[in-house]
Order: structure tokens, then sequence, then C-alpha cells
């Protein structure tokens, strides 16, 4: 990896990055089977995955691909799979009257505003973390060792929430797809 | 050679701002939730890039709770889709109707 990225040029993987990223975004909202726009997301995620190992992120560039690409968009597809729902949305009918227009605008000016706003305050301000003395982020293994150090100490409280939070998104899901059972005596078992 | 961090916050803003398009427009609520992974993941890419810039691995360390946050919360978004699913046979958002004043 570290090979590759000091002989490409970073420009080649930024587009690259960035074609993946918007090729597979305008796919999510315009391909009407939900099946397609699912694997359209999964372009998009790749290609943030590779935004991350050029920005030297390489431990957050696998998360994304194992956890996004191989857990949540699984899990979006057999939702599909499961209500059947893989049939066509109506991308043509527009049932509130100047919607997109609406949103379209909304976007574009939010869109515009943060370029605007990050542009006048030359994009990145703030100090330079004193962790790091200044230096680059490490990558590769380093960059493992230096996340998880951050994460196991700095903020491990953070980690500990997380944790709870899984516990209660895992009970809330169990408790949202199970079929509440009326209780029938003549039924024994089911 | 390394690719300024301004190109990367106008990638991030641009994806943002196709996740929210298709957010707003969007009926199937499916799509919605992918359309709010897409501006998560937009933010994700910022404190990235935040991260690189300043050289803090702590914008690494808030995208990996951004993600955990992200896993539950489409773990019991989806378990919302299949339960209204399961009511009305249908996704569609427009159709939950009932708290309309």
């Amino acid at each position: 990896m570290l090979a590759i990225s000091s002989e490409v040029p970073s420009i080649l993987i930024f587009v690259t990055a960035a074609v993946l990223i918007l090729v597979g975004a305008i796919g999510v909202i315009t391909l009407s089977n939900p099946v397609h726009a699912a694997l359209s997301l999964i372009m998009t995620l790749f290609g943030v995955a590779v935004a991350f190992v050029a920005q030297s992120a390489d431990f957050l560039a696998a998360v994304q691909i194992i956890v996004y690409a191989g857990a949540i968009v699984v899990l979006f597809l057999f939702v599909i799979m499961f209500l059947g729902v893989d049939r066509r949305d109506s991308v043509r009918v527009e049932p509130l009257v100047g919607q997109r227009a609406f949103a379209a605008t909304g976007v574009a000016i939010t869109v515009a505003g943060l370029i605007t706003l990050m542009a006048r305050s030359h994009w990145v301000t703030g100090a330079l973390s004193v962790s790091t003395k200044g230096h680059v982020l490490a990558t590769g293994s380093q960059n493992v060792k230096q996340l998880g150090t951050a994460i196991f100490t700095t903020y491990l409280f953070a980690f500990e929430a997380t944790a709870a939070l899984l516990v209660i998104a895992v009970v809330g899901a169990v408790l949202l797809a199970r079929r509440e059972r009326v209780h029938d005596p003549e039924e024994v078992d089911v | 050679m390394n690719v300024p961090a301004a190109w990367y916050l106008v990638l991030a803003a641009l994806l943002f701002g196709v996740g929210a398009f298709g957010l707003l427009t969007k009926r199937s609520a499916l799509i919605m939730f992918m359309c709010v992974e897409l501006m998560l993941n937009a933010v994700n890419l910022t404190f990235v890039t935040f991260a690189r810039t300043l050289s803090d691995v702590g914008g690494q360390a808030t995208v990996f709770f951004v993600m955990v946050v992200a896993a539950a919360e489409v773990t019991v978004g989806l378990g919302i889709v299949v339960a209204v699913f399961r009511r009305r046979s249908s996704t569609s958002v427009d159709e939950l109707s009932e708290m309309k004043g």
C-alpha cells in the first residue's frame, strides 16, 4: 500500500476516489431498483475507503470495507429480499408538486454555503495536535497502534458507551422484528 | 506531491449534498436509509481529512465511533422498516400518515 501510494501520483488516487464516490452516490438516488441502489452504495463506500487510505487512515479503510460494505449493505440487501420490495420504485411521479425543485434548491444553497464558509476560513483551521507533535499521521500498522492508543486511553469512556449502545440496538431490533404472539391455548407449540 | 485538503472537503460536501437530496425526495424508507449512509460517509470523509491536515488521530477515532453509531442506527432502522412493512406491506413513507393533524 505504501509502495503504491508513493509511486502513483496522489492526484490520480483522488480522482479515482472522487469518481467512485460521486458515480455511486448518484446511482443510489437515481436507480429505481433498490437492489441496484444498494450495489451502487457499495461503490460509494469503496470510494470513501480509497480516500481513507490516501489520507493515511488505513485501519478505518479496512473497517469501512468490513463493516459498511460487508455488514451494513448485506443487511440492506437482506431486508430488501426479505420484504420482496425489489420491484421498481416509480421515479417519474412526483407526489408533492415542486418537491424536487425545492430540495435541489435547498441542497444547492447548503452545499454552496458550506464550500464558501470553508474557503473563507482557509479550509482547515485549528491547532496541530500536540500528541503527534506536528508530525504527519502514521500509516500502516503504526496507524492501528496510534488509533488504538487513542481509543483505549483518551476515548475510553466513549468506547465503553458504544458497547452499551450496541447492546441496546440489538435488543431494540429483536423487539421490533419479533412477531407479537397471541396466547392461544389450542396452539401448543409454534 | 499531495492533494490539498480542500479537494477532499469539496468532494465530501458534494457527497453530503447528493445524500441530502435523496433523503428529501425519495419515498422508499430503504433508499432513504441508504441516503443517510451517504451523508454519514461524507462527514466521515471530512473528519479523516481534518485528522490528516491537523495530524490529530482524534478525527479518526471519531470516525470509528460514527461507524459504530451508524451500524446501530441501521439495525434499529431496518427493524422499524420490517415492523412497518408487516402492518401495511409497503415501505413508502407517504403512507405513514396517521399522525397527520
